[in-house]
């Protein structure tokens, strides 16, 4: 065991924990901003776009992020056109492919979180709110969307834990994340184990905090859903 | 596409090794899980601890991160106890790897699959069974699996499908999988793109056959119940 080597080389695994957690969390943000939009039209069934961003949820839900990671950093620098326009500057690299790769990713999982949150909104909520005279667009916005958000903690917070552990997939396409830097010291050293056992620790770490921080938020937000009498 | 038709043959093995790479790692999941959930439920303080500490670190971190552990640590491992008796050199290979990775990981989700589906189960059923003189194993094989599979099915089929995406990182370490495969391919005809949307319909098609079976599989488990459809 070679437990000096990790230490000597902490600077690695700070710098990739900072990697992986801005990854983690800029692709939640977008992937919200994406998904709030998406699902409220998948709950409404919005004619012709509701078909699409099925299509678009099936598609990123229903195969690897591995695979849709390669399509972007791989598989467009193919065309000719797209190495010649102006967004070759980012899909050239390998940090703006992961995030965007991540965030439609993190997008299609949270679609069907909050259309799932929405549908099974209570009847009885939607008609007091109509019953007190609120127009429709105060009733998405006071009612409906921060009950529905409120009762999406839980799901989401599943998803960011499934969103940072799949950012692994950064350090396949060369970036130095918390398992790029394992992966460095296996290299650099012929380290067989400690560095990615390194890795694994920061990983847990990481996840328990965040599984912390949703139950913190669900704690504040979804106390009116507790059962009576459970403090 | 022309050099996808060329390639077709190749990519229909990779999937081959894909699928069987799923399905091997399915079957030591299931057995994992089955003695991770027997752990939990019936066993002492020590085995329930183990199985909770089973289930609490392995889901803790990524894929890949274990993958690498037991590929690169699993060799060095394997190396020192061969050494030590003396023996040859045993290698072990990325699909053995990915097996034993990917079985170990999601013996852990099935573990709570299965815990789940037994505390489903109405207590009156196994009572009604000791009521009719139905004791340990034959109680077990007539009364409790049958409705653990029913109550188990929705959840396994959700691990199956997750399961399956995940065998992909194999591809990381070297395995010529459908992804290893359609990589290595769209570097040398330059159609990168062509061969990994080509993977990503794969995908889908291993995602709607397994939805399919598994409405069959859960509509046949059900059977006899008046909320089936």
């Amino acid at each position: 065991m070679h437990a000096d080597l990790v230490i000597l080389n902490w600077h690695l695994f700070a710098s990739g924990a900072w990697m992986t957690l801005q990854l983690t969390f800029l692709a939640l943000a977008i992937g919200f901003s994406i998904a709030l939009p998406a699902g409220l039209a998948r709950a409404r069934r919005v004619r012709v776009v509701s078909p699409l961003i099925n299509g678009y949820v099936y598609l990123f839900r229903g195969t690897p992020l591995l695979v849709q990671t390669f399509l972007i950093y791989f598989g467009l620098a193919q065309f000719e056109w797209i190495r010649g326009s102006w967004a070759w500057t980012f899909l050239r690299d390998p940090w703006w492919c992961a995030l965007i790769a991540f965030s439609l990713n993190s997008g299609a999982y949270g679609t069907e979180i909050i259309r799932g949150a929405i549908v099974t909104t209570g009847k009885g909520e939607l008609e007091a709110a109509w019953a007190l005279g609120l127009s429709r667009r105060q009733v998405d916005w006071l009612v409906l969307l921060p009950s529905a958000l409120r009762r999406s903690l839980p799901q989401y917070g599943n998803e960011a834990v499934f969103m940072l552990q799949g950012s692994v997939v950064a350090s396949v396409i060369t970036l130095q994340d918390i398992l790029g830097a394992g992966r460095t010291l296996n290299a650099r050293y012929y380290l067989a184990y400690e560095g990615f056992l390194a890795a694994a620790i920061l990983y847990m770490a990481i996840t328990f905090l965040l599984v912390l921080a949703f139950r913190g938020l669900e704690g504040r937000y979804l106390r009116h859903l507790r059962p009576r009498g459970v403090r | 596409m022309e050099s996808l038709i060329r390639y077709a043959p190749l990519l229909a093995g990779g999937a081959v090794v894909t699928l069987s790479l799923a399905l091997l790692s399915l079957a030591l999941a299931t057995l994992l899980g089955g003695l991770g959930a027997a752990g939990k439920l019936g066993g002492g303080p020590f085995l329930r601890t183990l199985a909770l500490a089973y289930t609490t670190v392995v889901r803790g971190a990524p894929d890949l991160v274990w993958l690498f552990l037991v590929y690169f640590g699993g060799q060095r491992l394997v190396n020192d106890i061969t050494g030590a008796l003396g023996l040859g050199q045993v290698a072990v290979t990325p699909f053995l790897a990915g097996v034993f990775t990917i079985g170990m990981i999601y013996g852990a989700y099935l573990t709570e699959t299965f815990r789940g589906a037994y505390l489903t189960i109405p207590r009156g059923q196994t009572e009604a069974a000791m009521a009719l003189g139905l004791r340990g194993l034959p109680l077990q094989r007539k009364v409790v699996i049958p409705q653990l599979i029913r109550f188990a099915l929705p959840g396994y089929g959700n691990v199956w499908q997750v399961l399956v995406k995940a065998t992909a990182i194999v591809s990381v370490i070297g395995l010529q999988d459908l992804v290893g495969l359609a990589s290595d391919a769209g570097k040398s005809t330059r159609e990168p793109f062509v061969f990994f949307s080509a993977v990503l319909l794969a995908y889908l098609l291993i995602t709607w056959v397994s939805q399919t079976l598994l409405g069959l599989l859960e509509r046949r488990a059900a059977a006899g119940f008046a909320d089936a459809r």
